[in-house]
Parts: C-alpha cells; sequence; structure tokens
C-alpha cells in the first residue's frame, strides 16, 4: 500500500464572506508518487485547491494534511520550503543570475557552497539547459520556455517531496510546450515524487496524469485515472468535457481527409 | 565681486559648511525616520495611505509657516530647522519608497512567498533590491528640496547659505546678495545633475 502525501477534508473556501464557495466541501486523497492534474475552466477554484496546499490560500473550513500531518501544525516556512512551487509566470527573481535563482532556498537554508553550485548543475542538466552556458545570464536573456525550465530547477532545488504547478506551461507556444510537457513526465517518473498540476487544457490533463481531477464550480466531478474518465464519465459535465474534446479532433480528421 | 570673494572667503566659507551639514544632518535622520515609516506601512495599505496622506498635508504648507508653528515649541534655531525639513522630506521619500516595494510584480513576490522566505528575507532580497532606482530617486527628490529649502531656515536663525543672503538683502550689499544665491542655486543644482547620473547608472 502506498503512502497518502496529501489529504483534504472537507475543505471549503470563501473569499470576502461572500454566498459562495470558491471550493466548496472538497474531500480528496494523493498517494504519494502520482501526478495529479487538475482540470478545470476558469474560476472553478482548482488554483485555490492548489494554493491552500503550500498556505498561500488559507482555507475558510476543513482540514489538510500532509503526510498525516495538519499543515495549519507545522511552520509556515518549513512548509513552504519542502515543497516546490511553479507558477505561469514563472516569478523568476530579474536582479538575480539563473545560478542564484536555482540556489536561493539551499542559500537561505545555508547549504554550503560546493554543494549549492553542484545542486545547480545538477538541476539545469535536469532539466535540458547547459550549466555553463546558462549558469551566469540574467533571467530577461532567455526565451520563454527557457525560464520556464529555470522554474522548474528552482522549484526542485531542496529536493521537495511534492511539486505544485499552476499552469506551469500556459504562457507557451505549443511545440515548446509538447517537449516541456515530455520532459516533466520523465523527470516526475525519474524523481518519484508527488506531482500536482493545475490546467485548463484537456489534452495536457489527460497526457500528464496518472490521475485526473476535473472540477466544477467549486467541487471535484470526477477523480480518477484517466483511461476510466473517458470510460466512465462520473457525470453530464464530465461527459461533455470528454465529448467536446472529441469534437476538437474530429475537425483535425475531417481536415486531413 | 572678486575682491569679495578673496576678502570674505572663510565667511562664504563656512557658511556653506554650515549649510552642508544641516542638510547632512537632516538627511541622516529624514532617511533612518523614513525607512521605519515604510517598514511600518508595508504593514497595511490603511496605514501606508495615512500616511503618505498625512505628509502631503505637511508637505503643502509652506515652510515659512512651518518653521513660525514650530518656533513656539522648539525655539529658534538649528533644531527647528531640521525639524521642519525632516517633516517636508517624509513626503518625498515614503511615497517613492512605498510605491517602489509595491511596485515589485506580483508573481515574482508570489513566487518568493511560495519558496519559503519569510517576509523580511523578501523585503531585503527582492523588493529593495529591485525598487532600488525609486528608492533613490525619493533621495535624490529629499537632498535637492533640502538644499533649497535649508536657505530659508536662515530666517529663523539657522545659519547657512541664506543667512549670506538675507543679510545682504538687509543691507542692500549686492556682493552677499550674488554670491549668496550663486552657493546657493549651484549647490542645488549641481547637487541635482550629480545625484541624476548617478540614478541613470543604476
Amino acid at each position: 500500500m502506498s503512502n497518502i502525501a496529501i489529504q483534504f477534508s472537507d475543505v471549503s473556501k470563501n473569499y470576502n464572506d461572500g454566498d459562495y464557495n470558491a471550493v466548496n466541501h472538497v474531500n480528496l486523497t494523493i498517494e504519494e508518487g502520482e501526478f495529479v492534474t487538475i482540470l478545470g475552466s476558469s474560476g472553478c477554484g482548482k488554483t485555490t485547491l492548489l494554493k491552500m496546499i503550500n498556505r498561500l490560500v488559507e482555507p475558510s473550513g476543513g482540514t489538510i494534511e500532509l503526510y498525516g500531518e495538519d499543515i495549519l501544525d507545522k511552520d509556515i516556512v518549513k512548509l513552504r520550503r519542502g515543497i516546490g512551487y511553479v507558477i505561469q509566470q514563472v516569478g523568476l527573481f530579474p536582479h538575480m543570475t539563473i545560478a542564484a535563482n536555482i540556489s536561493t532556498v539551499p542559500k537561505l537554508m545555508k547549504w554550503d557552497s560546493d554543494k549549492t553550485e553542484a545542486r545547480v548543475n545538477d538541476l539545469l542538466t535536469l532539466v535540458g539547459l547547459d550549466p555553463e552556458v546558462f549558469k551566469l545570464r540574467y533571467p530577461s536573456e532567455l526565451s520563454g520556455g527557457q525560464q520556464q525550465r529555470v522554474g522548474l530547477a528552482r522549484a526542485l532545488a531542496v529536493d521537495p517531496k511534492v511539486m505544485l504547478l499552476d499552469e506551469p506551461f500556459g504562457a507557451i507556444d505549443a511545440i515548446t510546450r509538447m517537449n516541456l510537457q515530455e520532459e516533466l513526465m520523465s523527470i516526475h517518473k525519474g524523481l518519484k515524487k508527488t506531482f500536482i498540476l493545475v490546467t485548463h487544457d484537456i489534452n495536457e490533463a489527460f497526457k500528464l496524469g496518472t490521475k485526473v481531477i476535473i472540477m466544477n464550480e467549486g467541487s471535484i466531478r470526477q477523480y480518477d485515472t484517466p483511461m476510466n474518465i473517458v470510460k466512465k464519465p462520473a457525470d453530464d459535465f464530465v461527459a461533455s468535457l470528454i465529448a467536446s474534446s472529441r469534437n476538437q479532433k474530429l475537425f483535425w480528421e475531417v481536415d486531413e481527409a | 565681486m572678486i575682491e569679495y570673494l578673496l576678502k570674505y572667503g572663510d565667511k562664504l566659507g563656512t557658511a556653506l559648511i554650515e549649510h552642508l551639514v544641516l542638510v547632512s544632518i537632516t538627511l541622516v535622520i529624514s532617511l533612518f525616520m523614513a525607512a521605519l515609516l515604510t517598514l511600518l506601512a508595508m504593514r497595511s495599505r490603511l496605514i501606508s495611505k495615512l500616511l503618505v496622506y498625512t505628509f502631503s498635508v505637511v508637505y503643502s504648507v509652506p515652510s515659512l509657516a512651518l518653521f513660525a508653528i514650530l518656533i513656539p515649541v522648539t525655539g529658534l534655531g538649528k533644531v527647528t530647522a531640521i525639524v521642519v525639513l525632516v517633516l517636508y522630506n517624509q513626503y518625498l521619500l515614503l511615497r517613492n519608497f512605498i510605491a517602489g516595494l509595491n511596485d515589485v510584480d506580483a508573481s515574482i513576490i508570489e513566487s518568493a512567498m511560495g519558496m519559503g522566505m519569510t517576509d523580511t528575507q523578501i523585503l531585503l532580497k527582492i523588493r529593495i533590491p529591485l525598487s532600488k532606482r525609486a528608492i533613490f530617486t525619493g533621495i535624490h527628490l529629499a537632498i535637492v528640496s533640502t538644499i533649497g529649502i535649508a536657505t530659508i531656515a536662515a530666517s529663523i536663525n539657522a545659519g547657512g547659505l541664506g543667512s549670506i543672503l538675507f543679510d545682504g538683502l538687509r543691507t542692500m550689499n549686492v556682493n552677499k546678495i550674488v554670491w549668496g544665491s550663486i552657493l546657493a542655486a549651484g549647490l542645488a543644482v549641481s547637487a541635482n545633475y550629480l545625484l541624476g547620473k548617478i540614478e541613470k547608472a543604476l
């Protein structure tokens, strides 16, 4: 039996005492080593759900446990350093070199400089960037895809057990995105970490996820392997989502014929 | 005129040094106070708005009036001058400091928070380095404005280049008026030029 990495119990989030919940009484168990993708349209609560794990958003009710421990009982800084976080806008520090960006958390944790430097080299290699070429460059000298590779390396710096990725490839062109998706999958396979990735792209969700969460209006509509979701949609919403994607594919087939 | 410079050069020199000392003391106190108030302002949007608004009101009071208001409290002389100059600077410094620090891209702050940086680390390692230009602009404005207003402080016996000017006006001594003006204006203009150069290099 595998370990439970993250457990949501009856978690809700209500912004500014509004009359609807952005996340509505969610129960969810994520096992260690899974690559879970959260799929939904904008405003469905998927990003809120993700950000509650590293406490960038505090839930209004319910509990979230990380490896059996309530995240509210943990020191918030330690909690966050143990979780990798990648966002769509990347958020690299523009005044620091690529090496300095990646070694931010190792430095905060007072790693010695040899260990930090070796780690920077390893990580850049892992994300497909030549350390000798990129280490001393600044973020503005990199393309969008390269920046997100660095973002990924920075999030992996202190070897977190859990990685949170908030539409990491949302602003990247289609071809680069495909490459990055492939590499993200192989990184996940190699590292045995738990990945949770938010996306609104159904193809991305089904391609990357070992399990997919489909969200709508703050609730989880289905949580299963991509295969099972396609075979047995839990409700009309999920069924229509899959149908719409099929229709899109049909468009290409007609075009070719 | 050159004769006057040769004869009373030491007098002009003393006034210039007095002026520079007044400006320096004011600047050190102003920066210290503005740094503390900025830290306070970073805690809440309300405090930040309140501070900037309050000092904008103070800033709008003419300097002579502010000197006059403070004379019953701190008397004639340098102390009153410094208090007034420090108060004026708070508006220039705070507005630029707060705007600069808050202007850092939200996604950069979010990723820093997500990485587990504390508020202090985010301030020191991210916000301040990324807003150094705005911070320096505030300091630049404060220095030039202090040099100017400090001239008026001579009217309450705070010394400096203003005292040469006021003396000249009282006794209708053209030499004093001209040299006082040249030095006061020259100091402000050259400080402005130099600081502008530094600002560009940042």
